[in-house]
This record gives structure tokens, C-alpha cells and sequence, in this order.
């Protein structure tokens, strides 16, 4: 009954899984390999990165605020790792944790000009969003890089594909773990960052800070709500969340690329996957879980516009060329949708609460 | 200069019901109100006093009934058709605009042109009028709004309401905020405008003021209308006994009988924060209910936000059980060594998260005791917020639903639970029963007898005489900045606290103006 009661109060989530279900769903159908575990491993390997960007647009939005430097944190840690993620095993370990406290460190910069400097988050993150991008070309002036390919097979294959690619248990898989063997391991990835980094912080009292904020900064600090540090922590795991989504590109890609139309194109569709998701821009409702679904659609819709049977009536819909508009127009249908509890309000005064 | 009682009434509403969901906010009402009249209403909150008045106004409509203005059926879509009928509405929540000049606030809906742009030199020429017409001259109407203590922003608000012609004014819980002198002021306004034919609906929880101001009164409860009668036909008692539906006996509880001064736990020398607080000193003991008392925005507020660490550049010390302190924020007052609470004034911007539920709003303030290697650990939050609401009887479906979607006193409530829960054991609490209803403020009174019989000192200030008069142990009066006189025991008399509220002992009158 609860659970239900908090359903319901996520009206915008529930829609997002319909669509992603409907979108996803059509896309399989048309699509000649359509449910295979390579065309999931594809798509999900296509998800991931925006999905950890989405991620981390969430906390700030939670605030209230908006973060445009997700996709140049995202792009400078990609050039990060082009450069550190080869050599040995400790190599790579060490690399990655470097890249994981680049991230953090460039989320508590935006969170120290947010609440010391106090500058509102869009203008310090797109400030710090320049810098970064700055720092990622000095890093990359030219797309290249040698990321070690045993790990971007790795990470970016099934489970069955990492035991392989290491050795483990010589080659003799368990029967546990052939029983799972075939879940991508982006999807593992996910789950463990929502398991181990989202899920606790949501729950500490830092986290509910954030949503109390983002309900009413007045109210959270006339209740002794730790404001700074709540904030200061928002922006950090933003940073944490974009670090991730930076080195999975480079696994991805295997090179680092300062590119930045990509940034940008990243930030946006995470603000987009954010509102889609249900997440208010307000602040104060939401949860990252809810961005991760919003990516789905997004990506669902995008892939579908792949299988569209040229000779059709919809056949148009094929041409890239209009491929941008048509998105557009969707997510805009999309997000309407999501805004149609305005005609479900009694009490107008509501609406603006 | 009645109107005749047989012409049509202004507004009739007949069988008219109202229902959220499955809860009933109005039962089959039958009601009127006359041109050349000011009629009271009456009610706990939930009676259906705010539905009645929303209906109206044109901010909600009727699920069944019929409403007729002048004798015509009439549906109002929107507060604008509401208006541009001469039905407008002063609401209790402020309707105004912060960031915005008094001028603009008060012409917002329909400014001044001049070529097709806003005439601001004819909106402030405007806007000076309308405030001198409510006694007001003294607000400048370039000022923005935030910079107005509450009392005059609600002037402003009569202000604004005036500025659209009403033919029928509402005014809800108008004058919960004004100070004595504005009261007054308001007084006058009204009975000037019924001569003038207009119709008033004025809605209260004030007994005092309803049988002071009305000529016809109408008692509501649980959504149905109980009776309408002319002010001054029925007793208190009566119109109490229609009010909840059961007598009230012992409205205050008793207080302590002390033998020995109370350990003091609260201590303020020469407290000093800009123009509004000069020279405050106090003590609070042990279990005792202090009380500020006085004129409305004579630095009371202040000194409790003082108190609280809201206030920057405040002078003077603060000692906590005799211990020099120095609280630089709300985080640091509710701190391990303080443990203090303040309960605001305004609880939908300062006390309570509207959007979020009733269960993270009551342990908000209380989370760092309840974690479990920093994660909030769900069974201890969910426990205290089940003794929560036990203990307060807070009228909630679900720990779950929205704090917003709550009546105002369960809201109070669920503000109070927050601190509560902290066990803070100094209480400071801002006009903590403004606007809520009789039952809930019983509670709420009984609960301050409890907290300070188990040892909690509490600072009360409030804007009703009566509670001070009912609950304190010591009264304050502060003016102009600073602790005029202390009334204690048998002294604190309504009598005593006008008369030391107006400054009146060391002239004989009304003292001069306060400096702003």
C-alpha cells in the first residue's frame, strides 16, 4: 500500500518506463536481431555513458540548480583516462582512481563557487564547463590515445566475455556463473554504482538535505539542515557520477576526444533524460534511478529511428538529416505528457506550489 | 443606512457541496450574505470556512449546488471572473508579490496606462490614495514588499483588494497579523464601507473580533452551515457550544506553583542587533514558559531569530545553563551542548517542506541521531514518526502524503513534531497559533504545559494576549527594542499588558512613534 501510495506520488517515472517500453519494444520488434544479447550489449553500451552524465545533472537539479559542466567533466576525464588507462594492472587501478578524484575534485570546485562564492550553479558550472573543456584540449589536442584493450573488451562485452578475457577459473566456468554470464556488463556497472554510491547517499542525512533544499532552502535551514555541506556534497557526487561516465567512454571508444559540440550535446540530453525521468527542475522531488530511465527513452526513441523500413509510409523518418527535428519533437511530446497532471489539479493554487 | 432586509441578497449559495476525493469539505450549504452588511463566519479549520470562501472567489468550483449573484446564477471559472463580478477576496496566504514595489502589488491586475505603458508616477499616485483611504500614509509605495513587516504587508494586501471595487469583500483570517493599531484601522475601513452598501464577509478565529465588528454572524462545522443569526443573539457559550459541538471547560492548564526561582538555563545580556533590538537582557529558568509580549514588530520576532543564529551582527552575549555560547546558525543552535528549537512564524516558507511528506518533514531536523554508518536508518525514522503522531495527534492518512495537502493545524503540529523530536531543551516559539483552530490550539497549549513541566524552557512569543495570559509564567513587554517591563504571576492582566504594550506608565499616554 505504501509502495503504491509512493508510485503514484511518481506519476512522471511510471510514464517514462510505459515509453521506454513501448519505444524499446517497437525498436526489438523491427530490428532483424531484435532481443539478442548482442543488440542489448550494443544498446547498452550506447546507454551508459549518458546515463552516468544524467546521473550526475540529478544531484544539482535536486538542489534546484542546474550543472552545465556534466559533459565537459565527462569529455576532460575521457582525455584523463585516454592517457592513464594502459601499463599493468596496478597501472590501470591507480589510473582509474585518479580519474574517479579528477572528477570529484572538479565537482567540489563547482560546489565551493556555488557556496562560498555564491554564484548561482548555472553560472559557475558554465564558467567551470569552459575551463574543462580547456583543460581537456590541452590534454587531447587531437583525438588519439591508447586505452588497453583487454579491459575496453571487458567492460564493454558480456560477463561471460570479462571471465574470458581474464581466465578466470581457467577457462572451467562454475555453473553460477554461466547462469549469468550473458548479462552485459554495463548493465553490472550501473546497478553497482545506483547499489553502492546512489542508494546510500539518498539515504544519509546529507542526501535528504539535498531534496529538503530543493523543497525549500528557507525551511531546510530554519530546520538546521546542514546547508553548505549538503550542497558542497551534491556537487562532489556530480562530479564522481560524470568521472565514471568519462572513463567509460575511453573504454568505449579506446581513445580520449576533447570534442566540444559532444559536451554540450551531453549536458543537454542529461537535462532532458533528467525532466523526463519526472525529476522536478524545481528541486526537492526526483532521484537518479528516475534519470536512468529517462536515458533509456531517450535512447530508445533514437534507436528506433534506425529501423525505420525505408519503403514504408513512415519511410522519411529514415533520413538522418531529420532525425534531430523528429527527436525533438518526441521529447517534447514526451515531456508534455509528463506535465499533464496540471489537468488532474482541483485546486489551481496547487500548481504553483 | 441598512439595506432592506428584502432585497435580493448579494450572494446566495444553495445546496452547494464541495468534495476532495472521498472527504467531504462542504455539505447541501444553504448561505447568504446582504449588501450593508459585515457578516462573520465562523469555525474550527476543516469546518469549511476556506472552501466556502474559495467557492466565492472563484477558486474552486462547487461539486454540487447552485450559486447565485443578485438573484442570477453565476459561475465564477477563475478568481479574474470572481473579480470582475466585485467579488474579491483578501486570502490569508499573502497574495503578494516579494521582489515587487507596494505600487506595483497594489495595481498588479489592472495598472494605470498612459500610450499603451504602465503609468507608474499614476500607479504610485494610485497606490497612495488606496493606503490613506485604510489609514496607511506611512508606507512608501516604492518600497518593495520583503522590506515590510508582515503587519503592514497585510495592509497592503486590504489595500490591493480595495483598488478592484469590490461589491463583495472577503477578508479570511485578515487581521491575524496586525497589530493593535492596524486593527483599528481596519475596524473603522470596514463599518465605512458597509455604510457604503458593500457586502463584507470577514472570517475569524477571534470571537472577540466577530462579536465586535459583525451584524450577522454564521457558525460552520464539519462542512455543514450549523446556524446564521444577528451578532449579539446568542451567548459565547452558545456559539461555542456550535463551534465544536461539546463544551470547552479548562482552556489553559493550570501553572506550576513554585516555591524557589528556577535554575536559569537561558541567559541574555545586552542583547543589540541594529535598529531593532537595543539592550535585551533575560533569563529563563528551568521548566518555565516565558512569554514576549507587546505590540506587534517591536524587535520580538527578532530576538528569537537572534536567539537562533539567523541574524548576523548581533551584540551582546548569550549563556546556556551558565555557559558563554556564541550560535552562529540554526545547525549550531540545535548542536549537542544548545539543544534548541525554534518553531517559526510563517511554517509554509520557514517550518515545514510542503512538497515533501509528512514523515521526512517531522524527522528533518532530528536525521543525524537516527543514521546507522551515515545511512538514515529507516525502522528508527519510522518509529519516531509513528510516536510523532501519536503523541501529537496529528490527522494524517499516510506518513506518506505531501505535508502540504494538510489542514493548517495539522501542519502545526507537524512543524512542532520536527522539534520535538530533537528534545531540545530550550523551546523558542513565533506566534505558534496564528491562524489554526481552538481544538489544536488547546493542544498545542496543553503540550507547552508538559514540555515545561518535564524541565524544557520555552520563550513564547505571541500576538494573542489571552494565550500569554493563560500560559506564561513570566510575561515580557517589549518595546521599541527592548524589555519595557516584566509581568509576573497575578500581574499579568490583559489591562497590564495593553498598557505596558502602549508604553503607557511613564506618560500617561500612548507614547511617541516607535523610531523604525
Amino acid at each position: 500500500m505504501t509502495t503504491l501510495l509512493r508510485m503514484s506520488r511518481q506519476g512522471g517515472l511510471l510514464l517514462a518506463i510505459a515509453l521506454f517500453v513501448l519505444f524499446y519494444g517497437l525498436y526489438s520488434y523491427q530490428h532483424p536481431r531484435g532481443g539478442s544479447a548482442d543488440l542489448i550489449v550494443q544498446n547498452a553500451n550506447e546507454t551508459f555513458t549518458l546515463a552516468l552524465v544524467a546521473m550526475a545533472q540529478t544531484v544539482p537539479v535536486l538542489l534546484g540548480g542546474l550543472d552545465l559542466s556534466v559533459g565537459p567533466l565527462m569529455t576532460m576525464v575521457n582525455c584523463l583516462a585516454s592517457h592513464l588507462l594502459t601499463g599493468s594492472g596496478w597501472d590501470l587501478a591507480f589510473g582509474i582512481v585518479l580519474c574517479l578524484c579528477a572528477g570529484l575534485l572538479a565537482g567540489f570546485i563547482n560546489g565551493a563557487l556555488v557556496v562560498y562564492g555564491r554564484i548561482q550553479p548555472i553560472i559557475a558550472t558554465l564558467a567551470t564547463g569552459a575551463v574543462l573543456i580547456g583543460i581537456a584540449l590541452f590534454l587531447r589536442p587531437t583525438p588519439g590515445g591508447a586505452v588497453d584493450s583487454d579491459l575496453s573488451w571487458a567492460a564493454t562485452n558480456t560477463l561471460f566475455d570479462v571471465a574470458d578475457t581474464y581466465g578466470w577459473w581457467g577457462g572451467d566456468l562454475p555453473g553460477w556463473f554461466q547462469a549469468i554470464q550473458a548479462i552485459p556488463v554495463p548493465i553490472i556497472l550501473i546497478v553497482l554504482v545506483v547499489l553502492l554510491v546512489w542508494v546510500p547517499f539518498k539515504n544519509s542525512v546529507t542526501g535528504r538535505g539535498c531534496y529538503a533544499i530543493g523543497s525549500s532552502e528557507q525551511a531546510a535551514f530554519m530546520s538546521g539542515v546542514a546547508i553548505d555541506r549538503s550542497k558542497l556534497a551534491a556537487f562532489t557526487l556530480a562530479g564522481l557520477f560524470a568521472a565514471i561516465a568519462g572513463i567509460y567512454l575511453a573504454l568505449q571508444t579506446g581513445s580520449g576526444n576533447a570534442d566540444m559540440p559532444m559536451a554540450g550535446g551531453y549536458t543537454l540530453n542529461s537535462i532532458a533524460a533528467v525532466v523526463i525521468g519526472g525529476t522536478s527542475l524545481f528541486g526537492g522531488s526526483g532521484g537518479a534511478v528516475a534519470s536512468i530511465i529517462g536515458v533509456m527513452v531517450l535512447r530508445a526513441i533514437s534507436f528506433c529511428f534506425r529501423v525505420v523500413p525505408e519503403d514504408s509510409i513512415v519511410g522519411f523518418l529514415a533520413n538522418p538529416l531529420l532525425q534531430p527535428l523528429f527527436e525533438g519533437i518526441i521529447l517534447l511530446a514526451a515531456v508534455s505528457l509528463g506535465a499533464a497532471r496540471v489537468f488532474t489539479v482541483k485546486n489551481r493554487l496547487q500548481l504553483f506550489g | 443606512m441598512t439595506v432592506a432586509a428584502d432585497t435580493p441578497p448579494l450572494v446566495r449559495l444553495t445546496g452547494v457541496s464541495k468534495h476532495y476525493g472521498g472527504v467531504h469539505a462542504l455539505r447541501e450549504v444553504e448561505f447568504a450574505a446582504r449588501a450593508g452588511s459585515i457578516h462573520g463566519v465562523l469555525g474550527e479549520n476543516g469546518a469549511g470556512k476556506s472552501t466556502l470562501i474559495k467557492i466565492i472567489a472563484g477558486v474552486v468550483q462547487p461539486s454540487a449546488g447552485e450559486m447565485l449573484i443578485d438573484d442570477r446564477p453565476a459561475s465564477f471559472a477563475s478568481p479574474q471572473a470572481a473579480n470582475a463580478a466585485g467579488v474579491v477576496c483578501v486570502f490569508q496566504e499573502l497574495s503578494l508579490l516579494p521582489d515587487l514595489s507596494v505600487a506595483d502589488n497594489i495595481c498588479i491586475t489592472r495598472p494605470p496606462r498612459r500610450y499603451g505603458l504602465i503609468d507608474r508616477q499614476g500607479q504610485r499616485r494610485r497606490a497612495e490614495e488606496l493606503l490613506a483611504r485604510i489609514g496607511c500614509s506611512d508606507i512608501d509605495p516604492r518600497l518593495p514588499v520583503k522590506a515590510l513587516p508582515l503587519s503592514r504587508r497585510q495592509m497592503v494586501e486590504i489595500a490591493k483588494a480595495l483598488g478592484r471595487n469590490p461589491r463583495l469583500l472577503i477578508l479570511d483570517e485578515a487581521t491575524s497579523a496586525l497589530t493593535a493599531a492596524d486593527v483599528e484601522k481596519v475596524y473603522a475601513l470596514l463599518h465605512r464601507l458597509r455604510r457604503e452598501g458593500l457586502g463584507i464577509l470577514y472570517i475569524s478565529h477571534r470571537m472577540p473580533e466577530i462579536k465586535a465588528l459583525c451584524d450577522t454572524c454564521s457558525v460552520f462545522r464539519n462542512g455543514r452551515h450549523i446556524d446564521t443569526f444577528p451578532s449579539g443573539a446568542r451567548s459565547d457559550d452558545e456559539v461555542v457550544r456550535m463551534l465544536i459541538g461539546r463544551e470547552i471547560h479548562n482552556v489553559y492548564p493550570p501553572k506550576p506553583v513554585r516555591t524557589e526561582p528556577p535554575k536559569p538555563v537561558l541567559e541574555t545580556r545586552g542583547l543589540r542587533w541594529g535598529q531593532r533590538l537595543a539592550d535585551i537582557s533575560l533569563t529563563v529558568g528551568r521548566g518555565e514558559i516565558v512569554g514576549l509580549g507587546g505590540l506587534d514588530g517591536q524587535g520580538q520576532r527578532e530576538l528569537l531569530l537572534a536567539l537562533f543564529g539567523v541574524l548576523r551582527g548581533v551584540e551582546g552575549s548569550v549563556a546556556v545553563d551558565g555557559r558563554p555560547v556564541r550560535i552562529g546558525s540554526p545547525s549550531k543552535a540545535k548542536s549537542a551542548g544548545i539543544r534548541m528549537a525554534l518553531i517559526p512564524e510563517d511554517r509554509k516558507t520557514e517550518g515545514l517542506l510542503l512538497p515533501m511528506t509528512v514523515g521526512e518533514n517531522i524527522t528533518l531536523a532530528a536525521l543525524g541521531g537516527m543514521t546507522r554508518g551515515g545511512v538514515i536508518d529507516r525502522k528508527r525514522e519510522s518509529d519516531s514518526i509513528a510516536r510523532m503522531v501519536e503523541a501529537l495527534r496529528i490527522k494524517i492518512g499516510s506518513a506518506d502524503a505531501a505535508v502540504g495537502t494538510l489542514s493548517g493545524g495539522n501542519q502545526q503540529k507537524v512543524a512542532i513534531a520536527k522539534w520535538l523530536l530533537t528534545e531540545a531543551r530550550i523551546v523558542l516559539l513565533n506566534d505558534p497559533t496564528r491562524g489554526i483552530d481552538v481544538g489544536t490550539k488547546q493542544e498545542i497549549y496543553q503540550l507547552l504545559h508538559d514540555l515545561a513541566a518535564a524541565g524544557t524552557s520555552i520563550l513564547f512569543y505571541s500576538t494573542d494576549y489571552d494565550e500569554l495570559i493563560g500560559c506564561c509564567d513570566r510575561v515580557l513587554i517589549l518595546y521599541g527594542g527592548r524589555v519595557i517591563r516584566t509581568l509576573e504571576g497575578e500581574a499579568i492582566t490583559e489591562t497590564n499588558i495593553v498598557a505596558s504594550a502602549l508604553n503607557l506608565e511613564t506618560n500617561g499616554q500612548a507614547a511617541e512613534a516607535v523610531p523604525a
